[in-house]
């Protein structure tokens, strides 16, 4: 009995997955090995770049992802072509950076990692258009360390790029000059946090950066810099391809939000992984794919897509799995891999799980993150083993309020109260039972 | 160095690969190596040491020969960290933070590593391995001289 090294894969077979219907990964081989350029250039790959640059401008490339409405799979869900509208550019401003979120540490979350290990080329091509959209003179890959496999196949991808004339001057003959470099980080979460991402790459601490300005304003350097997950980018080739009707009709009448997501589900279920659907698809739709619970258990309850969004039941699976529905319920979408908790598990123990981790992980900025998440950590401990003090759930509430939204520089604690309160409200007896009792029984 | 230095608009954009580099010869990073970085990159010694205990992939004393990253986000509590955990402290004979004294394993927990659904997952050195069961762990320490 050897324990097995892990490989990301998609559940979906090649039989499944159509140029028409799956633009993320139908170039994907069966045994989850690299496309690599000569693969990948056979499979129409880089013929967005053949057919945007220098023959259609900018404006006209921005104006056509606006309308395709791709929002932003990192977890932010913003359109991706409204936040490339509002990066500055012109002739008088210096040109900036393109930077891509490759540091995926949501907890629940692994959808990055099969593109960047097995379709690099994919996330180049969409880098280079969007760096033509916004004329940004230099891209980086922002790639969290752990993520070996990934970093060598972008090694090999930004290579062969750059030997066929895909990075660097004059691309395709069209005069637009880029080229990219793969940074590794050093671990903590808060990287992903664009602005802290931003530190880290100048080689600072990764503490966030006061908003505004944006970093489309102001970011790497100063310079305006824009900054996309890599399943965001990913979505860029396609989308200028075929058009923003074509790309908006990927997601049909089952949402208002455009294109494909790659959805994903882990946890005690019979098939955890993942699936490339039509953004929009309904949670018992992929509850489905994934075979349901494992071994008789119940679904209890679940999250939509990581650590910092809210707990939904299990009635609301029949939500579609977008953006504004997922937010309508009081939840988030956040990356759209659900991660499922079976009856039996603890909410106290996983949610006091979940604040430890996000004490952890807190860059230590803000006071209320700083020192509130260790406070309710401590406080959901208690509760855990039966010595909760009566007071300390309203006090837990009173905590998250504090940590809520526009009470720090950026998202970190805001993201940390959504499970807890939500946890609370769908499962307040599970907290008052780790209450002591006064007589001590 | 110099390459990483030619990839950034400023030198202190390299201080975390710096301290990469020292670590990969070193395998940690002693007190020595921050004022040397620190005058490469032209940046103070206090800036250069705020950097390497930021990040927790840095290591600023000695670790095994071998470091365990033991994923203990969400979803690997829901598929069986904690007996994971339990089994490799069993076997090492040590908690997170140390290191066996024969200097051959340093165990860490970390976040969440992107292997979700082949959960319970850890890494040794440049390995991702998942599910691992906890009856899998004595054999599996094996590999590892």
């Amino acid at each position: 009995m050897t324990a097995t090294r892990y490989h990301s894969r998609l559940h979906q077979t090649a039989r499944e997955r159509h140029a028409d219907t799956h633009p993320l990964t139908w170039r994907l081989h069966e045994d989850g090995t690299r496309v690599d350029l000569e693969d990948y250039t056979a499979k129409d790959g880089y013929a967005a770049v053949r057919q945007v640059l220098g023959r259609q401008s900018p404006e006209d490339v921005i104006e056509t992802m606006k309308s395709a409405n791709l929002r932003g799979r990192g977890g932010g869900g913003f359109s991706a072509g409204v936040k490339w509208s509002l990066t500055l550019k012109g002739e008088d401003l210096p040109r900036g950076y393109l930077v891509c979120n490759a540091d995926e540490m949501e907890p629940g979350t692994f959808k990055d990692r099969v593109l960047l290990e097995q379709l690099p080329h994919l996330l180049i091509e969409g880098m280079i258009l969007a760096a033509y959209a916004n004329d940004s003179a230099f891209g980086y890959i922002f790639l969290r360390v752990e993520y070996v496999t990934a970093a060598r196949a972008l090694t090999r991808a930004l290579e062969e790029a750059r030997a066929a004339g895909w990075l660097g001057d004059d691309i395709a003959g069209s005069g637009f000059d880029f080229d990219i470099v793969l940074h590794t980080g050093a671990g903590r979460y808060i990287c992903g946090e664009e602005t802290a991402l931003l530190n880290s790459l100048e080689g600072r601490r990764a503490n966030p950066r006061t908003k505004p300005p944006f970093p489309g304003q102001s970011g790497a350097w100063g310079k305006p810099t824009v900054v996309n997950n890599v399943e965001t980018l990913c979505n860029v080739p396609a989308a200028l391809r075929h058009g923003a009707e074509w790309y908006q009709g990927l997601s049909g009448n089952l949402s208002d939000d455009g294109g494909t997501k790659l959805y994903g589900m882990s946890g005690r279920v019979a098939r955890p992984g993942l699936w490339e659907l039509p953004i929009g698809t309904r949670g018992e739709s992929l509850f489905e794919l994934a075979g349901g619970m494992r071994d008789g258990l119940r679904l209890k309850a679940w999250q939509p897509g990581g650590s910092s969004t809210g707990f939904l039941m299990p009635e609301h699976l029949d939500l579609a799995l977008d953006y504004d529905t997922i937010g309508e319920a009081g939840s988030r979408l956040g990356t759209g891999l659900m991660t499922v908790v079976a009856e039996g598990q603890s909410l106290v123990t996983l949610v006091r799980n979940m604040e430890g981790f996000f004490a952890r992980e807190s860059c230590g900025w803000c006071t209320p993150c700083r020192d509130g998440l260790p406070w309710v950590e401590k406080l959901l401990r208690a509760l855990e083993v039966g010595e909760g003090k009566p007071g300390d759930i309203e006090l837990l509430q009173e905590l998250a309020s504090g940590l809520g939204p526009s009470k720090t520089f950026c998202a970190h604690a805001p993201g940390a109260s959504m499970p807890l309160v939500s946890a609370i409200q769908y499962f307040r007896d599970e907290f008052e039972a780790g209450i002591a009792r006064p007589d001590g029984a | 160095m110099e390459r990483e230095l030619a990839c950034y608009e400023q030198p202190q954009a390299a201080c975390i690969e710096a301290l990469k580099i020292v670590q990969r010869r070193h395998g940690w990073v002693p007190d020595g190596a921050i004022p040397v970085i620190a005058r490469v990159l032209g940046v103070g010694a206090a800036d250069v040491e705020g950097v390497a205990t930021f990040y927790s992939l840095i290591f600023r004393q000695p670790v095994g020969r071998h470091v365990i990253l033991v994923c203990d986000s969400s979803s690997c509590l829901l598929t069986g960290f904690e007996a994971l955990r339990d089994a490799l402290s069993g076997a090492l004979g040590i908690g997170f933070g140390q290191t066996t004294a024969d200097g051959r394993f340093t165990l860490l927990p970390i976040c969440c590593l992107g292997a979700c659904d082949g959960g319970p997952a850890l890494m040794i050195d440049e390995d991702t391995l998942g599910p691992v069961a906890p009856e899998e762990v004595g054999e599996l320490l094996e590999g590892y001289p």
